[in-house]
């Protein structure tokens, strides 16, 4: 057992004994913060600015051509970690005009959001460009299944993002007047 | 398909290492057995050789000779100076000798390889993300283990129809093709339909039917297993399931006595597709397209799912109840099936024993292709034989019953799995007799049965079927039966225990089986359920072989 040693208490001198430096010294801060510029967000009405490479909500984005990009590969829903995508795989027909060179695109892509863990490997795998973690980060609702994001809300969040590749554009560029035979 | 010659060994030197191979095989399959990989697309060791793919090239050489003397040439050390082939050559079509040299790792080697791929991607579409193949690729596979991992291609890929149908179940993506011809050769060799070939010179080659023709003959989607790319595809599973989510259990096909021995793919218990497994004493690699549509009951409209038992009650174990209480001690009718495991109508044949009552069974008969569809349409007829269940030939129909039903006498009848209305049995005759209905698929005598038990298709349990060769063959549980329903053998043995506390039997298959190995002559003695589930163990059938087996000559199978 270590000893128990008894440490005597200095007397408070004069000024300490009045408080009033420590006053003085508090109201400087006070002061000082009221001719501050305000740092508080009002949040729901003010939001904050996102920075770059921000992962927010995942989210399915169209190419310049309004055209869906998905192919549905389903690597997103391989690698997903806690398993919140869900992709039912859908055939494009062959009579549709600008889009049968494609030939698959997902019937139904579904993203549980109250699984999502915001990890952004969906999009790091997605050989196509088309998920996305955008700058959304708030989703609210009142029930599971409203928790849900579907394709189509998918593509409302995620709108059109630029392209560098136009692949399937060239594919049927190719097709039209390359060496087709 | 090089002739081998049973038993005889070669040495040959693989790699600098002396290693004995079987005589008569090609190097492909000899440095396989050794755990050396030869990458190849073209050659299938069921196939004859074609060797146009070249992505086999090695390095070859034999110990040089005198050319008068026929002595061995030796070099400054004393040891045999081998003759290398300038060339590379290709291990598909170059049989072992005693001597020979291989090097399947070398510079050379690696360049050859590294040349053939760049030419095979030179045209490929690389669509991976959209193709179905991805994940069980060859061309994925080898060009991440021996390509140069680059392109040096800029020019523009050449574009050809993607969605070409070759036949009511294969679809042909004609850019991903890579010209093996493995497609052409098992039509030739195998289906005995030769329908499909070549046309068009060069890059722009093209596989393709011969006019008027079509890729239709019941093992057209054998050639979709065969590619070793995404070219041919199954109409019925393309881009409907990524093969990397499916978990493949190895089952037995049930469409016919051949047994052909399948992989059941599945995800999250539905199942997506049925491929061949390997088994080079019954089905090579090959299965019939009709018997991988076979998953397709098991979520079908017609299934049975909900249990009737007294009037309105849906409960399984009062089904049971009432079932027993309608069998127990009355003078009934056991009506089995060839669909049943050797298990379960091991325990069908306990039942009848206890209750003293006659037993029924019909055959189902068709046409025989001669290759894996056999006459007989019934997995297990020689297991109904084996079980004791039967000791004759079941005939088309069950007269038998019928006559019986005429003449009397009889207080109910259990129905396993078998549809006795179409069976020539008259519904009039079963007028105030109760009808216990036990199956998977809903017909004429389920609609009919007081009480209905469902079960369990043969991909929701274990058991096993024995084959036209007199093959056992164990299968594993491949997805979860629905909810709420039994294995058929726990069933069974309930209704058992329910009619005769003392004949009660654990639904255990290693106990079943040991209980089919005790009488002194049995043919099963000294089998246990592990021996065949791991691999076909033959049966000795000798004592039946003077029965009517409708069976004509076909793939691995001789008739007594």
């Amino acid at each position: 057992m270590p000893k128990t040693v008894v440490l005597e208490r200095k007397p408070l001198s004069i000024s300490e004994r009045t408080y009033l430096p420590q006053i003085a010294t508090g109201l400087k801060t006070t002061f000082t913060n009221m001719f501050k510029p305000k740092v508080t967000l009002q949040y729901p009405e003010e939001k904050p600015r996102i920075p770059n490479n921000y992962r927010g909500v995942p989210t399915l984005v169209k190419d310049p051509n309004g055209r869906e990009k998905c192919v549905s590969c389903q690597l997103c829903e391989f690698v997903c970690p806690p398993k919140a995508i869900r992709i039912t795989p859908g055939s494009v027909p062959e009579d549709e005009e600008d889009r049968h060179h494609v030939e698959k695109a997902p019937e139904e892509f579904e993203i549980n959001m109250l699984r999502c863990i915001y990890c952004g490997y969906c999009q790091e795998v997605c050989p196509e460009e088309a998920i996305f973690l955008q700058e959304e980060y708030s989703s609210s609702g009142y029930s599971r299944e409203e928790m849900v994001n579907d394709k189509a809300k998918l593509y409302e969040l995620g709108g059109t993002l630029p392209d560098q590749h136009y692949k399937w554009d060239k594919k049927k560029q190719a097709e039209d007047e390359g060496n087709s035979h | 398909m090089i002739s081998q010659t049973k038993g005889e060994t070669v040495t040959i030197v693989l790699d600098g290492e002396d290693v004995e191979v079987p005589a008569g095989s090609n190097l492909v399959d000899a440095a396989a057995l050794h755990s050396k990989e030869i990458p190849h697309y073209c050659y299938h060791p069921q196939l004859s050789v074609a060797g146009n793919c070249r992505m086999c090239l090695i390095e070859m050489g034999t110990p040089m000779r005198d050319r008068q003397t026929g002595e061995p040439v030796l070099d400054e050390d004393g040891v045999p100076k081998i003759g290398w082939v300038p060339k590379p050559v290709i291990g598909c079509a170059t049989t072992v000798s005693q001597g020979m040299h291989v090097k399947t790792i070398s510079d050379k080697v690696t360049d050859c390889r590294e040349g053939i791929m760049e030419f095979l991607l030179v045209n490929h579409p690389l669509d991976c993300p959209i193709c179905d193949q991805a994940g069980e690729c060859r061309l994925q596979e080898f060009a991440t283990d021996y390509g140069r991992g680059y392109s040096r291609y800029v020019e523009r890929k050449n574009v050809k129809p993607k969605r070409t149908r070759l036949g009511p179940r294969v679809t042909l993506d004609d850019e991903r093709c890579i010209l093996c011809s493995r497609c052409i050769r098992f039509c030739q060799e195998v289906a005995d339909d030769d329908v499909l070939g070549f046309v068009d010179r060069g890059s722009y080659s093209t596989l393709t039917c011969f006019p008027g023709k079509e890729l239709q003959n019941n093992y057209s989607l054998n050639t979709v297993d065969l590619c070793p790319v995404g070219a041919l595809t199954s109409t019925d599973f393309r881009f409907k399931m990524r093969v990397w989510f499916l978990k493949e259990s190895p089952s037995i096909c049930t469409e016919s006595s051949a047994g052909s021995n399948i992989l059941v793919s599945s995800r999250e218990g539905e199942i997506h597709r049925i491929t061949p497994r390997r088994n080079d004493e019954v089905n090579d690699s090959w299965m019939t397209d009709s018997g991988r549509a076979l998953y397709k009951q098991v979520r079908s409209d017609d299934r049975l799912l909900t249990p009737r038992g007294n009037g309105t009650d849906k409960i399984l174990d009062h089904a049971i109840t009432t079932a027993t209480n309608i069998l127990k001690d009355k003078e009934i009718a056991v009506v089995g099936s060839c669909h049943g495991t050797l298990e379960e109508l091991y325990l069908l044949n306990r039942l009848s024993k206890i209750t003293n009552s006659k037993k029924y069974l019909r055959g189902y008969f068709g046409e025989d292709d001669g290759i894996l569809l056999s006459a007989d349409r019934t997995p297990n007829l020689r297991g109904a034989l084996l079980s004791g269940f039967t000791n004759s030939y079941p005939k088309d129909n069950l007269k038998s019953l019928n006559n019986d039903l005429k003449r009397g006498g009889l207080d109910a009848v259990f129905v396993y799995r078998d549809d006795i209305l179409n069976s020539e049995v008259d519904e009039e005759l079963l007028k105030g007799i109760p009808l216990v209905f036990m199956g998977t698929q809903k017909n004429s005598t389920s609609d009919l049965a007081e009480v209905l038990i469902p079960s369990l298709t043969s991909f929701e349990k274990k058991g096993t079927f024995i084959n036209r060769s007199f093959f056992a063959q164990g299968f594993e549980q491949a997805v979860p039966g629905p909810a709420g329903l039994l294995p058929d053998l726990l069933i069974l043995s309930k209704i058992i225990e329910g009619l005769d506390e003392e004949s009660k039997i654990d639904p255990d298959l290693s106990l079943i089986w040991k209980n089919l190995g005790s009488p002194p002559k049995s043919p099963l003695k000294g089998i246990t359920f592990n021996d065949v589930l791991e691999s076909p163990v033959k049966v000795d059938g000798s004592k039946w072989e003077s029965l009517p087996f409708v069976e004509k000559k076909a793939m691995h199978y001789l008739p007594v």
